[in-house]
């Protein structure tokens, strides 16, 4: 369980986040969605305790992330923002393998040596983990930085934009690993997603924000209906009733 | 949460060990071959020189000149180079070391306001003085860095000269009205014509702080994945770099004490290791050592023999191999787009 309460945020007197007051349930996928500068990159930003809050209290997993101590932290939730332009060069299995740091400190046993193996099988990393990160395609770098969240063997795991520079096929594919995470693995996953589609498909819960407000949080169920979204995205949105599911149209 | 554990063949276990031996032999003897090539280097320092060591008072001219200098190499060398890959993983830059954020040139200025307010200083007041200008320097230097957006960028390491410049012109001014010029000139061309025995043995401190970097070296290598992957990894980031920034004023204001000005080693070094062996800090610290033993020690024994019996300090010699290898740099990093 992820808890805010009363949680704000103001950058430079102008932007002002909150007053938030939510509770996501653990378990399965909580996308995060909305227009630009909605704040939910700040929000997810915050639950991970990159960024404090000016007010209020958030507690992941009933650790308060102000004021816990940090290793104890990285041990209940692993965040990944969008990707840093420096590109260390460190093989795909170092890299994996400095996800288990709250566990061992850099000195890795065989238990996180079993950790690391099964987080490069889990995203197909088997073949590339003696690449350089700065050797391998956008995408690529992508899985690797997701394996190292997933080696860290966290309850929780934050992910601000993770189809950001993948193309259509990985943006499936990273999806579907994702699904896999929180059913096979039993992690609670928060993402920061721009496709609604896409959230819709693969998500279980939908959290919508707007001018840092919190506008909506409910199943996908009932998020992909044309009235929810043409105000949550401030233009019109149709609903097609796909097969597979409810599509969203705006164009 | 030990599911990923469970869903693992057990297969797989073996394999991986088995790879781990082989692995092992593959990793060792390159080591092997620059550990000889690095002792070989060493004993050719020993012996190079203009002083006949077969005449009469050769071995004692050997203890007083030839061990503390070929010491002094290996220690300023190896330290120089790890406190070069420190500063680019902890600011995410390929080009900044020492030379490159002025920590130097503040060191420099340190040694010049010395001399001028106590008029013969001992060799502990003048490393302390300029270990506490490098402080300042580097910290000014990161204090702006957290200010750029784009660490990456060229803007950075730009920025890190221009202060140097800025400092260096400082102390040129101050030792002018002073009369200081020349002491300036002679510290600015770094070398080890000057080293002897009672002269180098503060350089045992940066020995100290290469072993500190050893068992700290994973939080180094984590801070180098930024601020946002350390933080999440449980590390405390700003501990690790005020740390790296006091091991880097340490190691630069007892080189300078005692060497003078290195320019560009820790920029050479650390670039050259990471092509072949990529930048995770401890397991690369034996070869950015022998790289970073290496290089001081070839630009040495050049700056010795090549205008005999007179020597060029090797700052001049670092100066021109490390402006080839920044521009090199560049070309390779523009090219890459």
């Amino acid at each position: 369980m992820i808890t805010l309460e009363n949680v704000t945020k103001t950058y430079s007197g102008e932007t002002t986040i909150g007053p938030i007051d939510v509770k996501i349930p653990s378990g399965g996928i909580t996308s995060l969605v909305g227009p630009n500068g909605a704040g939910k990159s700040t929000v997810l930003t915050m639950m991970g305790r990159l960024m404090g809050a000016d007010t209020g209290k958030i507690t992941v997993g009933g650790l308060d992330v102000a004021t816990s101590k940090s290793n104890d932290i990285a041990k209940k939730l692993a965040i990944l923002r969008q990707e840093n332009h420096f590109v260390t060069r460190l093989t795909v299995r170092q890299l994996v393998g400095f996800g288990r740091y709250p566990h061992s400190a850099g000195r890795l046993n065989v238990e996180d040596e079993q950790h690391i193996n099964s987080s490069l099988e889990f995203l197909n990393l088997t073949a590339l983990q003696d690449r350089y990160l700065d050797e391998l395609s956008g995408g690529q770098r992508q899985r690797a930085y997701v394996a190292m969240v997933l080696a860290q063997d966290t309850e929780y795991v934050f992910l601000d934009e993770p189809l950001n520079n993948l193309d259509m096929s990985h943006s499936v594919q990273m999806m579907r690993q994702l699904r896999k995470a929180a059913d096979e693995l039993g992690r609670t996953v928060i993402m920061v997603m721009h496709d609604i589609n896409f959230a819709s498909r693969y998500s279980d819960h939908i959290l919508a924000m707007n001018e840092g407000q919190v506008t909506h949080f409910d199943s996908c169920a009932d998020t992909m209906k044309s009235s929810v979204l043409s105000e949550i995205f401030g233009t019109s949105v149709r609903i097609i009733d796909d097969v597979d599911g409810p599509l969203a149209v705006y164009f | 949460m030990t599911k990923l554990s469970q869903s693992r063949p057990a297969g797989l276990d073996t394999s991986a060990g088995a790879s781990k031996t082989t692995g092992l032999w593959s990793r060792t003897w390159p080591l092997l071959i620059g550990l000889m090539v690095t002792i070989s280097l060493v004993i050719a320092s020993l012996f190079i020189g203009v002083y006949d060591l077969n005449s009469e008072g050769g071995s004692e001219m050997f203890w007083i000149t030839r061990v503390p200098r070929t010491v002094a190499l290996i220690l300023s060398g190896a330290s120089m180079a790890v406190v070069g890959l420190i500063m680019q993983l902890m600011t995410q830059n390929r080009f900044v070391e020492p030379s490159t954020t002025g920590t130097i040139e503040w060191a420099g200025l340190g040694l010049i306001l010395t001399y001028i307010i106590v008029p013969q200083p001992s060799l502990t007041l003048r490393m302390l003085v300029a270990i506490v200008f490098s402080l300042i320097g580097t910290l000014i230097f990161f204090g702006f860095l957290q200010r750029v957006a784009l660490k990456s960028s060229l803007v950075v390491p730009i920025v890190g000269l221009m202060l140097g410049a800025v400092v260096g012109a400082v102390s040129t001014f101050v030792a002018l009205q002073t009369d200081m010029l020349q002491n300036l000139g002679i510290w600015f061309a770094g070398s080890f014509t000057g080293v002897t025995k009672g002269r180098y043995e503060l350089l045992w401190i940066v020995a100290l702080m290469t072993i500190i970097v050893y068992f700290i070296a994973d939080r180094f290598t984590v801070a180098g994945l930024g601020q946002e992957i350390a933080t999440s990894v449980g590390l405390n980031y700003r501990a690790v770099v005020l740390t790296g920034i006091l091991i880097v004023a340490v190691v630069t204001g007892v080189v300078s004490v005692v060497v003078g000005s290195l320019p560009f080693l820790g920029l050479v070094v650390p670039n050259i290791v990471s092509m072949f062996r990529g930048d995770n800090l401890r397991s690369n610290l034996p070869w950015v050592m022998l790289v970073g033993i290496v290089v001081i020690t070839l630009t040495d024994i050049i700056g010795r023999t090549v205008i005999m019996p007179f020597e060029i300090p090797v700052s001049m010699i670092l100066g021109v191999l490390g402006a080839t290898v920044f521009v090199y740099l560049i070309v390779k990093r523009g090219r890459r787009g």
